[in-house]
């Protein structure tokens, strides 16, 4: 099996200014082949030496100011990052967190917090990757979470329930999101949430309980309860009450970096898909020589070409701090689209063989299903451009 | 002392090579290039050097089009310290390449050559010898260990059947075989530093070096298809073809 047949254009063309970077993340992925990744899904284990490699490469931290000790990157080349993690075959959703929910710390935290924690989770000695927002009655309504955090003199009380926290058993730190004044009492409806950075392992020992949830691909993720945990107010991030702002700004570096991973995904697929086309031969002829294989095959590409635009716009706009909103939201739809109808076709061009664990495309199939749904589903997102970019009536 | 690591910018090793129609080369537009994985294992075995103290600083020399920057790049991404490229239309001929060499080896005075023991794009196996002539020094080629000592390299060599160790006076040439070492990738540090090493640009007029070739390719051509193979019921019969087909036994 082939990655791929290297003589369509090189991705990294004439000019691309990540293209260093994509080739060290390249030659990191390929000591960590399909095999590796099986094995890990057959048994729903975390990449523990795949993530401590990246780590201690320093990819992880690309996006942390060199002051704190990262490289100080644009999500640009975090984007490339993860495009070719995923492009190999790998998958990055188990840590690349790390390199982005330590944005609201760094935008909204105190000094003295960046100070002790950023270097750390640069350093990866710190994994800041756990995000308890998602509650089982407050899933796309982020607004209508539950859990409270009630102020106790230098403390709050936490008490409530999260679910679908990704990674919860492999981080050092959560960011949580919690009520500190019932939605009722608040002058705005997006007041009286308020932010916090949780200390997991302390937690654990005072109400704090991990459960994971088995699911159809490998993905670490768990649901979380509370019960009278108790944490020092100063680990509340920025000011009481505005913790939901907080949030915004890192959902769309988050949306960009996974719809980077989408594009992976999709190229994934289709070099895959165009080696085995090219090179299965039935009734004398390679399979690809027939446009119903071909041509599926050929409208992936040009979607997946035309999405990844998006995600460089989106990508560029963020870094530029122009609002990004729109084509944040845009470039995951298109890209999480245009990597599910490459796995699709991908699965079809390989046949009773796509379905066999031995080649990948099984579970990159299962993985990249996950994007249609998270972390924002695509009817979300559409709601989001029919109403904030298109000034129709809101639907939800 | 100081090291200087030649490396070549190759075709990546992932790709099919496809013939140009006529038959004069191959082609590489739009193909993916990378340094030649022979010279990834001398620039690791000179950073392993550096790290443990027995070098001082190590130098990446190429030779070859402006595109070779780019592969002057990975190795200082990998740690050595700075780039010497001497560029040229196209890639020049290994005795070129030997004497463009030396002329970096008179300028710079290192005491340590390491290059691969070939580049896998056209598999000379020659570059490293010729240096080793034109400077009168020792070579210790197919190298799958090198041990410094004092004013001596041992270096153990595979040929057939076996290994071989040799010691050699420094200074001397030694080429890397695919055992020596096993490169490692980049950190995403390195590779920020390395936009930051400084690079010179050299021609070969500046070592008073002629590169015009001196050999002429008659042509290329791709290997013969293989033949489809036959799946066969039973030994019995392979015995038969083998036999009486094909007149083997």
């Amino acid at each position: 099996m082939k990655s791929s047949d290297g003589m369509r254009p090189d991705p990294s063309p004439d000019g691309d200014p990540w293209a260093d970077i994509r080739d060290g993340v390249r030659k990191l992925c390929a000591r960590f082949p399909g095999s590796y990744w099986q094995v890990l899904d057959r048994d729903r284990m975390y990449p523990e030496a795949f993530v401590a490699a990246l780590t201690e490469a320093g990819y992880l931290a690309c996006l942390i100011p060199e002051k704190y000790g990262g490289a100080g990157l644009p999500v640009a080349a975090a984007v490339a990052v993860l495009e070719e993690i995923h492009r190999s075959g790998g998958n990055g959703a188990a840590c690349h967190a790390q390199m982005y929910m330590m944005g609201a710390l760094l935008r909204h935290g105190s000094e003295a917090q960046k100070q002790r924690y950023l270097p750390d989770v640069a350093a990866g000695k710190l994994r800041l990757q756990a995000f308890g927002v998602t509650e089982p009655n407050a899933g796309s309504d982020t607004l209508g979470l539950q859990t409270r955090a009630d102020r106790d003199g230098d403390s709050y009380v936490i008490n409530g329930q999260k679910i679908w926290t990704s990674r919860a058993e492999h981080s050092d730190l959560m960011l949580l999101l919690a009520r500190t004044a019932p939605a009722d009492s608040v002058a705005k409806r997006t007041d009286g949430l308020s932010l916090f950075l949780v200390d997991m392992a302390e937690a654990l020992q005072a109400g704090l309980t991990i459960r994971p949830i088995r699911t159809m691909l490998n993905h670490a993720t768990t649901e979380v309860f509370f019960k009278d945990l108790r944490i020092p107010s100063t680990a509340r991030i920025g000011e009481d009450g505005k913790g939901f702002r907080y949030i915004l700004d890192g959902m769309n570096a988050e949306r960009i970096l996974v719809a980077a991973e989408c594009i992976g995904d999709a190229r994934f697929f289709i070099d895959r898909a165009v080696a085995y086309a090219g090179e299965r031969v039935v009734f004398g002829r390679p399979i690809g020589q027939n446009q119903g294989v071909q041509f599926p095959i050929a409208r992936a590409y040009a979607e997946t070409e035309a999405a990844d635009l998006m995600v460089q716009r989106a990508a560029r706009r963020f870094d530029s701090a122009l609002s990004c909103g729109p084509e944040s939201n845009m470039a995951k739809l298109l890209a999480a689209d245009a990597s599910w109808h490459a796995a699709e076709c991908c699965l079809q061009t390989h046949g009773g063989f796509g379905f066999a664990e031995e080649y990948d495309i099984e579970r990159k199939f299962r993985e990249t299903r996950l994007y249609q749904v998270a972390p924002v589903s695509t009817n979300l997102i559409l709601g989001y451009i029919g109403q904030h970019v298109l000034g129709l009536p809101r639907s939800y | 002392m100081k090291i200087l690591v030649a490396v070549k910018r190759v075709i990546d090793f992932n790709v099919r090579i496809r013939v140009l129609p006529d038959g004069s080369g191959v082609e590489t537009d739009n193909v993916k290039m990378s340094m030649n994985p022979f010279d990834e294992i001398a620039v690791e075995e000179a950073i392993r050097l550096k790290e443990a103290g027995t070098a001082s600083e190590v130098i990446a020399v190429s030779i070859g089009p402006a595109r070779c920057q780019e592969t002057i790049r990975t190795a200082l991404a990998f740690g050595c310290d700075r780039g010497i490229h001497v560029e040229t239309d196209q890639p020049p001929e290994p005795l070129a390449v030997a004497k463009l060499l030396a002329g970096v080896v008179a300028a710079e005075d290192p005491g340590l050559v390491i290059l691969g023991k070939q580049a896998i794009d056209d598999d000379c196996n020659q570059t490293g010898q010729m240096l080793a002539a034109l400077l009168g020094w020792p070579q210790g080629t197919f190298a799958s260990e090198l041990v410094i000592g004092d004013g001596v390299f041992d270096v153990t060599r595979e040929i057939d059947g076996g290994l071989e160790t040799i010691s050699v006076n420094a200074p001397a040439v030694v080429t890397t075989d695919l055992r020596l070492n096993e490169p490692r990738y980049p950190s995403l540090p390195g590779i920020m530093k390395a936009k930051r090493k400084p690079i010179e640009a050299r021609t070969p007029a500046d070592y008073g070096i002629d590169v015009t070739p001196r050999l002429e390719t008659v042509s290329v051509a791709e290997p013969p298809p293989r033949p489809p193979g036959r799946m066969l019921d039973s030994a019995a019969e392979l015995v038969n073809i083998l036999r009486e087909e094909k007149g083997v036994l």
